[in-house]
């Protein structure tokens, strides 16, 4: 079925409540910690409060002798029988040499790097009592220097030596883009506009903390694995193949219902392989929960950037050439997918909506005594957008025209569009974004609005961001090209029942994004039935075939096309019953809103009758066809797909307190066809928040010497509130991505990539009579207030 | 964590001194102290429960005194380990001073460097400045009131 004929399906665009959130909101959610094994015991971390120190030893003597302990392991139990963490992206030096690749052991072998890096697991009958087993090891560390901020390891380059495979701390740097025609466009530029900026560091705080359960099962030797995660195939190949060492087949991962990822759920974590490992080990169920404290020092950090870039431009404003050098932090250790992010989900994004012609990115990748950095929301292109358009913004300032106006000279007006750093945009409209927000947010009142607020003694700016994603990662085939060491399609399964009623199995994994109710109402449109008749399941390999589950905003353009062709292999097959049962031919047998009818005709059959007759085949083409009506399909996608929009947002700054305020903030996106909106706008509303909070508050800090954990808690660590922001307005164009059989672009990540610079902007514009020209995130009231001290 | 701090003393400068090195004194006068045992010279072994916000740990640790000039100054470095609360190390510098204004009695005055690490700094660190002052506080009002009972 084409992306046209399935957007004018019924229920296609109908904002239908989730189905799922009956359970969410009357807790019967089934998260990891619900539940219960018989005979479990209870696993504590023990964890390096040290950020970079040798393990001169460890006794458990002590600690092994506690009520209720069942074993304790370290680093030395597991060296030599299993290997160490995989990271699942290979980039390489301009000189082809590839990158640094330090081991990540399971628990510290011989040296711990971060604060949070796990020394020890202790198994005991109860939490309590693993706590106190824990407290009871004695571990001497000698301590070494710690490396803490990206600018410091970029700076010293060695000195203090993280890994000894990297003596310089550096992992890689990469390239990409032509150096030398981006000289030489700078060479002949009217004007360049440089800006120096830092991407502040994240930490993920998904509502659930991360948990697991791990099993096994003397009698099958198989085990399984209860996990909060967003992808329990890739956890399960990572762990099997790369780590324990282990028959994929004798391994089951199970991701029950999760409460938020972000990113930081897709990897594969030293603590679920030692859980796994150490149940058959001690023939025990283990249950371990992060408490929020552990959350913080050990779930993937998000974004630590410091960037310089530079645009070259002609008279009136047309880019020429864009330039860019970023240090990046990856942490202590190559967390699953930290390598990927900084530069293929990065760099490519740096055309942004813009046609400009030459484009040069060189990343340098460091390691540093810090939580390991990965993809987080958006992973890379926000870091892209917010570079970009801080860029674009500053350009217009100094050129003095108009922050729309200096995009929409700029922008890409035809497509499709090779950009200078690789990517082909298939589709968009940035004009139709730019003027449909330009009207919702009133920009012609801005003038009038500033001064009234100029009158009460405060300030008032405008900022725009313009961004662009690539989502829906893929193809397999390129992305391999690329370093990827995992495919990069997705599975969908499609069971239909005797009575018609329909389960759908995916690889994609909803952990918030409501997947129950799309893909479900993907199905009932296609077949023409009850949405209430379709049920979705995820997050088993029991269950579901081979997937890849939820990361990049690709589960419906990747999924959701998986599904549509396991649906296109059901009704070819239904056809052909229908043809039987109604004595025609197959091509004469259309199939119109769950009814198959013979063209021409007013004979028909609806779609449960011809259910029925597949698994009750009494009347049946037995010899030319199986009975039964269930297909499979994976979906490789040929493209990514590039969901866009423009983001407006208006703020009012107290000059007495340095106070921010966001009085209007406006996002028009182009996400293709809409399935569901309401999920779509919670998908934005959510997002836009989450990027908002880190240019608003959000803030990880360590300590620049010791690599402790500054904002280790709620108390030192802003999360935004609903009382922090406006009443959002929203609103869509679409241009539906020509490429996959939905027509759909993906919509998970776009508030989070592009809030940023537009918040950041409408300081700047308020501050800028000040003379404040440079600011970097979060823009809380010190800070504010502190950049209008400097100036004024 | 840094704190500087100078405090009149109603006692000799003798007297201070005496009692800066007594450890039965330390052990009565440093809040949540239960051991304060020399174990060599100028060395002493020392557990005190200690409690900084939400976290409150048991820390065993060696306090040495160096750079002794008596009954002048010298300096007390120290380090304690919490188990999973985290660790505690820094120094002290201590010196007496006659009072200043010729009156009688002495002045200490005194700087501490301070650095923590694990849950105690991750979930504390913002109280540690407060607690560090809070328990020197503590530490003057038990010690006057040792040398008043003398």
């Amino acid at each position: 079925m084409s992306a046209t004929s399935f957007s004018q399906l019924p229920h296609i665009g109908e904002a239908l409540r989730r189905k799922e959130d009956y359970r969410f909101l009357t807790g019967a959610g089934q998260y990891t910690d619900d539940v219960t094994l018989a005979h479990q015991a209870h696993a504590v971390f023990l964890r390096s409060p040290h950020a970079h120190a040798l393990i001169k030893s460890i006794d458990l003597a002590a600690a092994s002798k506690m009520p209720g302990v069942v074993g304790i392991f370290t680093g030395k139990d597991i060296d030599g029988k299993m290997g160490g963490l995989p990271c699942g992206w290979l980039i390489n030096n301009p000189d082809g040499s590839p990158m640094k690749e330090p081991p990540h052991p399971i628990l510290a072998i011989g040296k711990v790097r971060h604060v949070g890096d796990h020394v020890a697991i202790v198994v005991a009958e109860t939490v309590e009592q693993a706590r106190n087993a824990a407290e009871a090891i004695v571990v001497d560390y000698e301590t070494l220097p710690a490396l803490v901020s990206v600018a410091d390891a970029a700076k010293k380059r060695g000195g203090v030596v993280i890994h000894e495979q990297a003596p310089d701390n550096q992992c890689y740097k990469w390239t990409i883009g032509d150096k030398a025609a981006v000289d030489a466009a700078f060479a002949s530029a009217a004007h360049v506009t440089s800006i120096d900026l830092i991407n502040n560091r994240l930490i993920p705080n998904a509502i659930e903390p991360r948990a697991a359960i791990a099993s096994y099962n003397r009698a099958s030797d198989e085990y399984t694995l209860y996990v909060a995660n967003q992808n329990p195939h890739v956890e399960r190949l990572l762990m099997t193949a790369f780590v324990l060492n282990l028959p994929e087949h004798k391994v089951r991962v199970i991701a029950p219902d999760v409460g938020g990822g972000f990113g930081s759920k897709i990897f594969l974590y030293a603590e679920d392989v030692a859980l796994t490992w150490a149940s058959k080990q001690l023939n025990r169920n283990i249950k371990w929960t992060a408490d929020r404290a552990e959350s913080f020092l050990s779930d993937a950090h998000g974004r630590d950037h410091v960037s310089h870039a530079q645009m070259a431009m002609d008279a009136n404003g047309k880019f020429l050439a864009l330039r860019v050098h970023s240090d990046v932090n990856l942490g202590a250790y190559l967390s699953t997918f930290s390598t990927a992010v900084p530069t293929i989900l990065y760099a490519t994004l740096l055309a942004g909506q813009y046609a400009t012609p030459q484009i040069h990115v060189e990343v340098d990748a460091w390691f540093t005594n810090t939580t390991p950095v990965d993809a987080y929301r958006g992973a890379g292109r926000p870091e892209a957008t917010y570079l970009l358009e801080r860029l674009v913004s500053r350009c217009a300032w100094e050129l003095n025209i108009g922050q729309d106006e200096i995009r929409k000279r700029n922008f890409i007006n035809s497509f499709p569009y090779q950009t200078p750093v690789a990517l082909q945009y298939d589709t968009g409209d940035f004009h139709a974004c730019m003027d449909k927000a330009r009207v919702l947010a009133d920009v012609d009142g801005f003038a009038q609005r500033r001064a009234e607020s100029q009158a009460q003694g405060k300030l008032r700016g405008i900022g725009y961001s313009s961004y662009i994603e690539a989502c829906g990662i893929a193809p397999s085939n390129v992305a391999g090209a690329l370093g990827a060491r995992a495919g990069l399609f997705e599975c969908g399964q499609v069971r239909v029942h005797p009575t018609g009623s329909v389960t759908v199995f995916t690889g994609s994994h909803s952990h918030g994004q409501g997947h129950e109710t799309t893909f479900a109402q993907v199905v009932a449109a296609r077949l023409g039935i009850p949405v209430e008749n379709v049920d979705v399941v995820h997050g088993d390999t029991g269950r579901v075939p081979f997937g890849m589950g939820t990361y990049g905003s690709r589960s419906i353009s990747v999924g959701g096309a998986a599904i549509m062709k396991a649906l296109d292999k059901i009704e070819i097959k239904a056809k052909k019953i229908a043809a039987h049962l109604m004595e025609t031919s197959d091509a004469d047998v259309e199939f119109v809103n769950g009814e198959f009818i013979v063209k021409g005709t007013d004979k028909k059959i609806p779609f449960a009758q011809i259910a029925l007759t597949a698994y009750v085949p009494h009347n049946y083409p037995l010899d030319k066809l199986e009975p039964g009506l269930e297909e499979t399909a994976f979906y490789d996608p040929t493209n990514f797909t590039f969901p866009g929009g423009t983001y407006i947002c208006e703020v009012e700054i107290d000059r007495q307190t340095g106070e921010v305020r966001i009085d209007r903030f406006t996002a028009v996106d182009d996400f293709g066809t809409l399935i569901n909106p309401l999920i779509v706008e919670g998908q934005v509303l959510g997002g836009l928040v989450q990027g908002l909070g880190q240019a608003l508050m959000e803030n990880c800090v360590y300590d620049d010497q010791t690599g402790q954990l500054l904002t280790g808690s709620f108390m030192d660590y802003a999360m935004p509130r609903a009382a922090d922001f406006p009443m959002f307005t929203l609103d869509t164009v679409c241009t539906p991505c020509t490429h996959n059989p939905l027509g759909t672009k993906g919509c998970g990540e776009a508030g989070a990539i592009g809030s940023p610079p537009a918040l950041i902007n409408a300081v700047l514009d308020a501050l800028g009579p000040l003379g404040v020209k440079d600011f970097d995130m979060p823009a809380s009231p010190h800070r504010v207030w502190e950049a209008m001290q400097r100036q004024s | 964590m840094e704190m500087l701090g100078i405090r009149k003393l109603e006692i000799t400068q003798q007297q201070a001194w005496d009692a800066l090195n007594d450890p039965q004194v330390l052990k009565a006068c440093i809040p949540g102290c239960d051991k304060f045992e020399p174990i060599g010279e100028n060395q002493y072994s020392v557990g005190l429960a200690f409690k900084v916000g939400p976290v409150s740990a048991k820390f065993s640790g060696k306090v040495t005194l160096s750079d002794v000039q008596a009954p002048l100054r010298y300096t007390l470095t120290f380090e304690g380990q919490g188990g999973v609360a985290g660790f505690a190390k820094g120094l002290s510098n201590v010196e007496l001073k006659p009072a200043a204004d010729g009156a009688e009695g002495c002045e200490i005055h005194y700087s501490v460097q301070a650095q923590v690490g694990g849950k105690i700094a991750q979930i504390g660190q913002r109280l540690i400045d407060g607690a560090a002052k809070s328990t020197a506080d503590d530490f003057f009002k038990r010690f006057e009131a040792q040398m008043q009972r003398r």
